[in-house]
């Protein structure tokens, strides 16, 4: 990837973090942790990737993106109003009475969901129904699907992974948010969560593990996975919740807490500095 | 005339899939390790290109039908009432009817005439989870005949649909020429001006052998059957409770939340009736062969008679 591509994602990766602090700030409630963790990932995919087309939202041909781990939602609407699927201004009605932006994403509301989630574990399944009805179809469809660390946790995430696997799903792409936290701490804490590549390379994936904040090691891993035939890929991506707000970074009490103005201020004055400096 | 026919709405189902997937190149199906008991087995024979075995993982095999239906398939997901609409209830919930997707789900094995299996497999309750979800319609036909019609409509009705499938054979009810299944619209089998029996399912046949025998006290009672439980037909009901006053509800389910109590809501705030409601008294189920669980929890004529003559 050329040095200029690399800067252009830096930049759309930074408005999509002003976009998730100003938000979340708005609603006074919301995930801004996860949302910062997954913004470099919703930028690679929407500005290289997807092939989807914010002037007919519902084209059946489109790729699709399902959010499972769905509170991380304003990052979704943040890329999604950058690319032109509804107004930049919509942002600050996150989480507001008669706002097409819910809490968590709603397909029947916000032009450029693909699929209601929220629920944690459900947006997988949904998912591999997608990728088997795009191969009924003999569709060149792709499906990718963002799952928390946390999330997989969830019994339903393996029986999804071994459906998927059993029915050869290869145009079904996984990406692993492996912040490390949870809501109650850290998800070896927690739950004892470890191994996660091995985990799913014994479902039958091809596993891909990378540093979520790296655009070249994205968009690498993204070309193996479209390059692997025969089976589902998850691509485990190291993360650090809160990225680019200085206090955020990995601290899980910011999993679901909104900033009050002073701490927005300095959050919104870092990502501001750090675009300014991109633009120079 | 129509034949007599003796079969399980499971096995009507079954067949029913096949014909309406001949002209309708969408419909798949999905079941999670009970197809040969679901009756979905028949479909897979029939197009095993198109049938999708999830394994025992319903709560997935829901998911997976709402991401078919957003790809514009019309999938019909199937296990046992306890596993469909009960185990997977959230996911019916969040991934289905949140979103209006169109899917149809079947739960079979319904209510205590599952028999031997016992209280874990015998669902009461799946018509109260069901009920209570927005956007979620209900199907519970009681004979083949309706059931063939139930599936030919489901696969045009757009939107989240729950169709209750049991597993033992019962005589049909609808085996007349002029039977005509209408979504929404409930069918009065037998009129009568002193009460009204309203019934669902698998009870509808010992409903009308009930009504004979009251008929032999001189007690003439109306005969309605409810093919949809949701949405429910408010107007049969508000006739019936204006002409003939006192409604017993029959159903194999739980008294709470089922027919009962939507018929109930209905008389409630439009013509304040008295309702004897009878099914399953908030009570688990056991083991037995199904007709003895039938006469024990006096769902057979016999039973529904004497409750009848007891609450009037």
């Amino acid at each position: 990837m050329d040095s200029k591509s690399i800067k252009d994602l830096c930049k759309l990766a930074c408005k999509i973090r002003i976009g998730v602090l100003e938000s979340v700030f708005s609603a006074q409630s919301g995930h801004p942790g996860g949302s910062l963790s997954i913004a470099d990932l919703l930028a690679y995919l929407y500005s290289k990737e997807l092939k989807v087309d914010p002037k007919n939202p519902q084209n059946p041909n489109r790729d699709r993106l399902v959010l499972s781990k769905g509170h991380a939602a304003p990052a979704l609407y943040s890329i999604l109003a950058h690319m032109g699927f509804f107004q930049l201004e919509d942002l600050k009605t996150l989480r507001k009475l008669g706002s097409h932006l819910q809490g968590h994403p709603s397909m029947k509301s916000t032009p450029g969901v693909d699929m209601t989630t929220g629920s944690l574990g459900q947006g997988i399944s949904a998912a591999c129904g997608m990728a088997l009805g795009a191969k009924l179809d003999n569709s060149n469809v792709r499906v990718y699907c963002i799952l928390g660390d946390g999330e997989i946790e969830e019994g339903q995430v393996w029986e999804a992974s071994m459906f998927a696997s059993h029915y050869n799903l290869d145009n079904l792409c996984l990406f692993i948010d492996n912040n490390s936290l949870q809501i109650d701490g850290s998800i070896q804490e927690v739950a004892g969560l470890s191994n996660i590549p091995e985990k799913f390379s014994s479902f039958g994936f091809n596993v891909l593990e990378i540093d979520g904040h790296d655009f070249e090691q994205i968009e690498d891993a993204i070309n193996k996975a479209k390059n692997c035939k025969s089976k589902p890929s998850a691509i485990i991506m190291k993360t650090n919740k809160g990225k680019c707000v200085s206090y955020m970074e990995n601290n899980v009490s910011w999993h679901g807490a909104a900033p009050n103005k002073e701490q927005f201020d300095i959050a919104k004055k870092e990502l501001v500095a750090a675009l300014s400096k991109l633009e120079d | 005339m129509s034949k007599l026919i003796k079969k399980a709405t499971r096995e009507s189902f079954g067949e029913a899939l096949v014909e309406v997937a001949k002209s309708n190149d969408n419909i798949v199906v999905l079941d999670a390790d009970l197809a040969t008991a679901t009756k979905t087995q028949i479909f897979k024979n029939a197009f095993p290109d198109r049938f999708f075995d999830c394994g025992i993982s319903e709560c997935n095999m829901i998911g997976v039908g709402a991401g078919l239906s957003t790809m514009g398939k019309i999938p019909f997901v199937a296990s046992f009432a306890m596993f469909s609409a009960g185990r997977g209830f959230e996911q019916i919930r969040n991934s289905i009817a949140y979103p209006n997707l169109n899917v149809k789900i079947a739960g079979s094995h319904a209510g205590i005439s599952v028999g031997e299996d016992g209280a874990t497999h015998q669902c009461c309750e799946d018509i109260a989870l069901m009920r209570s979800i927005p956007n979620m319609s209900i199907l519970n036909p009681c004979d083949h005949y309706e059931m063939q019609e139930a599936v030919k409509y489901a696969a045009t009705h757009k939107g989240p649909m729950y169709i209750r499938l049991g597993r033992l054979a019962i005589e049909s009810v609808n085996n007349n020429d002029d039977y005509k299944f209408e979504f929404g619209k409930g069918i009065q089998l037998k009129d009568g001006k002193d009460i009204t029996l309203i019934s669902t399912g698998l009870p509808v046949k010992a409903t009308l052998s009930a009504a004979n025998l009251l008929k032999k006290d001189g007690i003439d009672a109306r005969v309605i059957n409810i093919h949809t439980i949701k949405p429910i037909d408010k107007d049969i009901i508000l006739k019936a409770a204006s002409e003939t006053g006192q409604i017993f509800t029959i159903e194999e389910h739980n008294i709470i939340g089922g027919l009962g109590e939507a018929v109930c809501s209905v008389v409630c705030e439009n013509h304040p009736t008295k309702v004897t409601r009878i099914g399953i008294d908030d009570q688990f189920g056991q083991s037995g062969p199904a007709a003895e669980l039938l006469k024990h929890y006096k769902l057979d004529a016999d039973g529904l008679y004497s409750t009848i003559k007891n609450n009037l």
